[in-house]
């Protein structure tokens, strides 16, 4: 019995293993296309799948150059930080008082409906407007970005942490209150540490969306400040410059997805985690 | 009491107002243009229902919504059955779990633009050539070039990166699923086939549910994927409706008109939401 088991195991792990192909493939490909020199591209199969023939770092330096690399990987991580920040302190707030009171005002009851129904909302739908709306304020810039996340996660936000609110005795406030604590003290002392897991699952949704957004930026930068430009849509910008030379177009994709390889390297369980938490909760 | 109310009144202040103003207020204007002949710029004058009415007229529209709709179905149950069989696959009893669940995961977090990319090249030079070698005359061409076949590649790229996803979803549902449950089953006979649909399946509906309105709704929405693969060609064959409303809305003068699709295309996806969360809530079982 037992060695029928074991048997079993091998073959699925080996049926895994083989499957893999389909997930490193395009990967592999990325990181030799990057390192081979245009003369190193031949056509046929062979020459195409092979490995360089001297691995070459001079694609990433033109990549760098062309894209202002440093810079778009700037602004991608000031909006990914600003949303994230943003979006934990702000949606948590509101979700905080939203959760206390809608049992029993209609007034939270109403503004939790309206904030979930945002939900149904495709961000097409609001594109149009939006950009004129904003090149209009002044906002199309790194600063308008981040504003922009924090409202468009607020429906999906609302739900997780009113959700987790839950689970959160009154009882704890109710003691922090007769020790003589304000309204912000309690959320700010008693109730927002509490809802630390829920911040990290709210901040690695935010902040894989944000990093890997293209459509935001896209359209509301469309207009004004090019110096925004974020990483992502860096590679759509610049496009026509990197024509046909594919090995400096595969440098800048390698280094534009470097960051959050890293990061998923190092943070892998909480990505994992956090990403199933935000689903299914 | 009252005062307390007062307090978490004003803690939800900013929130409703940055909603209202970057929402709520879009939404509202989004719905005048769509009654107007707005061309983004300039003046503009009211034209009544006219652009709904065109709309439907639209060849270029409706072939949107045809492809979009095509798109989002075969890709949902194509990603839903290999996610499913990639769950089982990973939570049962195999070697170095969780460095295949780590490594099944990882497409998920690269950005889809850039994956359109990648993929973009693997379709017009590897898979041709490959084709060539095996002697497959309709592989030796990119899919991509070809109006009838590119949609498929826009799928397999969509897949790829949501199947990570989606496998992650079921195998939290299966670990719901308690061991007791098998033991049970076995002794009435469950195996094989008839475990997985008779058992597994129905305690693990809710997150088919979660997963069949989530692929939906996110593929209908599906843009970065489709700019970097086939940028809606060849011969706008794979536009989808974001990607019509982005292209005709902003640098094609229809700014009126595509808001106007824009107020349609929402109203399919909340007729889409809602019904299948009701379709689908009917059949899980609760344990």
């Amino acid at each position: 019995m037992r060695t029928k088991k074991e048997k079993k195991n091998i073959w699925m792990t080996l049926l895994l293993a083989v499957g893999l192909v389909t997930i490193l493939f395009p990967l592999y490909m990325t990181i030799v296309i990057a390192f081979k020199n245009p003369s190193d591209m031949t056509t046929n199969i062979a020459g195409l799948l092979s490995l360089p023939k001297e691995w070459s770092f001079h694609n990433f330096i033109e990549a760098i150059e062309t894209t202002n690399f440093f810079h778009t990987l700037w602004n991608s991580f000031v909006i990914t930080a600003g949303a994230v920040i943003g979006v934990i302190f702000l949606n948590s707030i509101a979700a905080y008082a939203i959760g206390r009171n809608m049992a029993k005002s209609k007034y939270f009851k109403g503004i939790y409906l309206y904030f979930i129904c945002g939900m149904f909302v495709p961000f097409s739908m609001l594109m149009l407007p939006l950009v004129k709306e904003v090149s209009i304020m002044g906002l199309d810039n790194r600063f308008g970005l981040i504003l922009l996340y924090i409202v468009f996660n607020m429906p999906i936000n609302t739900l997780l942490y009113t959700g987790y609110l839950k689970n959160i005795p009154i009882a704890l406030e109710e003691a922090a209150y007769v020790d003589g604590a304000n309204h912000w003290t309690v959320f700010w002392k008693v109730i927002f540490p509490m809802m630390k897991p829920m911040h990290a699952t709210v901040a690695i949704m935010t902040a894989l969306s944000t990093w890997n957004d293209v459509m935001m930026p896209l359209v509301i930068l469309s207009g004004g400040d090019e110096s925004s430009t974020t990483l992502p849509l860096a590679q759509l910008l610049f496009q026509s410059t990197f024509g046909t030379n594919y090995n400096v177009a595969f440098a800048s994709y390698l280094l534009a997805l470097l960051p959050i390889l890293i990061f998923y390297l190092f943070a892998q369980k909480a990505i994992i985690n956090g990403v199933t938490n935000g689903a299914v909760k | 009491m009252k005062k307390q109310k007062r307090i978490h009144i004003l803690f939800t202040l900013p929130m409703v107002a940055l909603f209202f103003t970057f929402h709520t207020f879009p939404l509202i204007r989004g719905l005048m243009y769509s009654v107007t002949n707005f061309k983004g710029f300039g003046s503009y004058d009211f034209v009544g229902l006219s652009n709904y009415i065109e709309l439907f007229k639209d060849e270029r529209v409706l072939n949107s919504y045809v492809f979009t709709f095509k798109f989002a179905i075969v890709c949902t149950i194509v990603v839903n059955i290999l996610s499913m069989c990639l769950a089982l696959l990973l939570n049962s009893k195999i070697k170095a779990k969780g460095f295949f669940r780590g490594m099944y995961f990882l497409p998920n977090i690269l950005g889809g633009l850039i994956v359109g990319y990648i993929f973009n090249y693997i379709f017009t030079f590897i898979v041709p050539e490959f084709g060539k070698m095996v002697g497959n005359e309709t592989l030796s061409v990119s899919i991509l070039g070809n109006t009838s076949l590119a949609w498929i590649g826009v799928v397999i790229v969509v897949a790829w990166q949501s199947i990570a996803f989606n496998t992650i979803i079921y195998i939290s549902g299966l670990q719901t699923v308690p061991e007791d449950v098998y033991e049970a089953g076995a002794i009435d006979g469950a195996t094989g086939w008839k475990r997985f649909w008779k058992l597994t399946f129905p305690l693990i509906a809710p997150f088919f549910t979660i997963n069949m309105v989530l692929c939906m709704r996110n593929f209908l929405m599906v843009f970065d994927q489709i700019m970097s693969l086939t940028n809606g060609g060849p011969a706008q064959s794979t536009e989808s409706i974001s990607m019509l409303i982005y292209k005709a809305g902003m640098t094609a003068d229809q700014f009126g008109y595509q808001s106007a699709n824009s107020v349609i295309y929402f109203v399919v996806i909340v007729l889409i939401s809602l019904f299948q969360m009701k379709v689908l809530n009917k059949r899980e079982v609760q344990l």
